[in-house]
């Protein structure tokens, strides 16, 4: 077997890991790679006699609701599920989010798809992932242009919920709520905190106890392609299909 | 055998007036293709579309072939295949109003017509930029001292009615129930619209009423104006349960549909 990891497989891998002690994880639209994730993890929780619940919106095998598209809302409200995975077309330093377009709203200049369910989600689900792949001055912004949904709230504001982590091809952030910040945590083995700085449009403090992301070893990795590639290819055929060639 | 009387396609798409308000599902929940195309050819005008929550291709033809003037909506894209170039293009050069929302504030404005309340109200929000652009959209103080941790904001949003839905779906029985498995969000639309109209593949000679599971994932009659047997009716989007999507042809539209030309060839082929 060629244990050459991917790009792709190594955020997986990432992504894996923070799902550990979740038990109900849910992936919304567009969004192969957490939910290759999300089907890893719960996978790897059986070795460990435990049982994560994964819905994945996109699927019709892979999913619990019943209840029609208002149900992962409602559930999430309710406080069922533990992660769930957002991503932007620019993220800020305070963690907003905007999944609608650069410029200034509503005279837009390139419009994106749109809010999907970001502005009830990131306010429910106990730990947001951000998850945006490119890492540059033009997807991590000093402030977007337009808020989806806010990083944080005021007090008065019912919000349970909100963003613990933000994933990017070269780095992995955690984020700290009081502060209003990001700290970099993990970094991607070809990259250094100097470059990151250079790359990343906002301000953000380096934990001190920064590592390499690592490397999903050949168990995980084995896993991955003979087990959860298959699945992904119901719901993300062309991502499965362009990672996997299957 | 049957106890309702089939429609043509053609009556189905009489049905839909310029400005209309007209619900549309998720590609995940039985996208009326053909009728769709039928509607363009008619030259419909100044529509509404109402999203349950995110249209995709549908949408994306309805703007690139000037049909609509307005479309509320959490979000308009191709999902694999990228974005909605006609949609984008249309934002960008302010030729359509885009109402932007959240999937769940969708809902909420359609049960709110369901239990025919004239509001609804939602937690979260608060705070985006979507709620601060929502004039029709109200911030409340919590008046409830029985529920709720505290004097918390909660944001009301208005009950929405359709004026017509149209969705493709399996089968129905003879006595025009149809079958929705598990998309209720269709049960939602259907019954916050004024008249609804489903294409299916098929007629079955039997009654969903006579058996639980049947009678359980059907949207009954009683909301169900009309209906038309339209083979392949949603391709080349997928019919849960039935077919998947033409990967391909969605493919081929999405870079076509790059350019304003390119958008005109594929409709001129796709119409024929």
């Amino acid at each position: 077997m060629n244990l050459d990891i991917q790009r792709e497989e190594l955020l997986i891998s990432q992504l894996a890991d923070l799902l550990k002690n979740d038990k109900h994880v849910a992936v919304g639209a567009a969004s192969p790679i957490p939910g290759a994730a999300a089907l890893l993890a719960k996978e790897e929780a059986k070795f460990l006699n435990k049982r994560l619940r994964v819905t994945i919106l996109h699927s019709n095998k892979y999913n619990n609701f019943t209840d029609g598209a208002r149900e992962l809302f409602d559930c999430a409200a309710q406080g069922r599920i533990d992660t769930f995975f957002l991503g932007g077309v620019q993220i800020d330093g305070q963690a907003n989010i905007n999944l609608v377009g650069t410029g200034e709203y509503p005279k837009i200049k390139k419009r994106f798809p749109g809010s999907f369910g970001s502005a009830l989600m990131y306010f429910v689900v106990p730990q947001i992932i951000l998850f945006r792949e490119e890492h540059s001055p033009r997807t991590l912004v000093k402030k977007v242009d337009f808020i989806s949904a806010p990083g944080v709230s005021e007090r008065d504001v019912y919000r349970p919920g909100g963003p613990k982590y933000l994933l990017t091809n070269r780095a992995l952030f955690k984020f700290n709520k009081n502060l209003k910040k990001f700290s970099l945590c993990k970094i991607n083995e070809k990259e250094t905190v100097k470059n990151l700085v250079k790359v990343t449009g906002f301000d953000f403090d380096v934990d001190n106890k920064i590592s390499q992301m690592p490397n999903p070893d050949t168990n995980r990795i084995n896993i991955l392609r003979d087990k959860i590639a298959p699945m992904v290819s119901e719901f993300y055929p062309e991502f499965a299909n362009r990672i996997w060639g299957i | 055998m049957k106890s309702f009387d089939e429609l043509s396609l053609k009556e189905i798409v009489d049905e839909v007036q310029d400005g209309f308000i007209l619900g549309i599902p998720a590609d995940y929940s039985g996208v009326p293709m053909k009728f769709t195309k039928e509607l363009i050819k008619k030259g419909v005008k100044n529509l509404k579309l109402y999203c349950l929550p995110l249209t995709t291709i549908q949408g994306d033809m309805l703007i690139g072939s000037g049909c609509v003037s307005e479309i509320e909506a959490a979000a308009v894209t191709l999902g694999e295949f990228g974005m909605a170039p006609r949609f984008s293009e249309a934002v960008e050069n302010g030729k359509i109003l885009i109402k932007d929302s959240t999937c769940p504030a969708l809902h909420a404005q359609l049960q709110a017509t369901e239990k025919s309340v004239p509001f609804m109200p939602l937690r979260g929000v608060i705070g985006s930029d979507i709620q601060k652009h929502r004039k029709d959209w109200h911030v409340i103080e919590n008046p409830m001292r029985s529920s709720g941790v505290r004097e918390e904001p909660v944001l009301l949003l208005p009950a929405v009615q359709l004026d017509i839905l149209v969705f493709h779906a399996p089968c129905s029985d003879r006595n025009g129930n149809i079958q929705i498995g598990r998309r209720r969000e269709l049960a939602t639309l259907a019954h916050a619209s004024k008249k609804v109209f489903v294409t299916v593949e098929k007629v079955l000679d039997i009654d969903f009423f006579e058996d639980e599971l049947s009678a359980a994932t059907c949207l009954p009659a009683l909301y169900v104006n009309g209906i038309s047997i339209v083979k392949n009716g949603a391709w080349p989007c997928a019919l849960p349960g039935v077919y998947s999507s033409d990967n391909e042809e969605i493919k081929k539209y999405s870079l076509a549909a790059k350019t304003k030309e390119g958008f005109g060839e594929y409709m001129r082929y796709c119409l024929k």
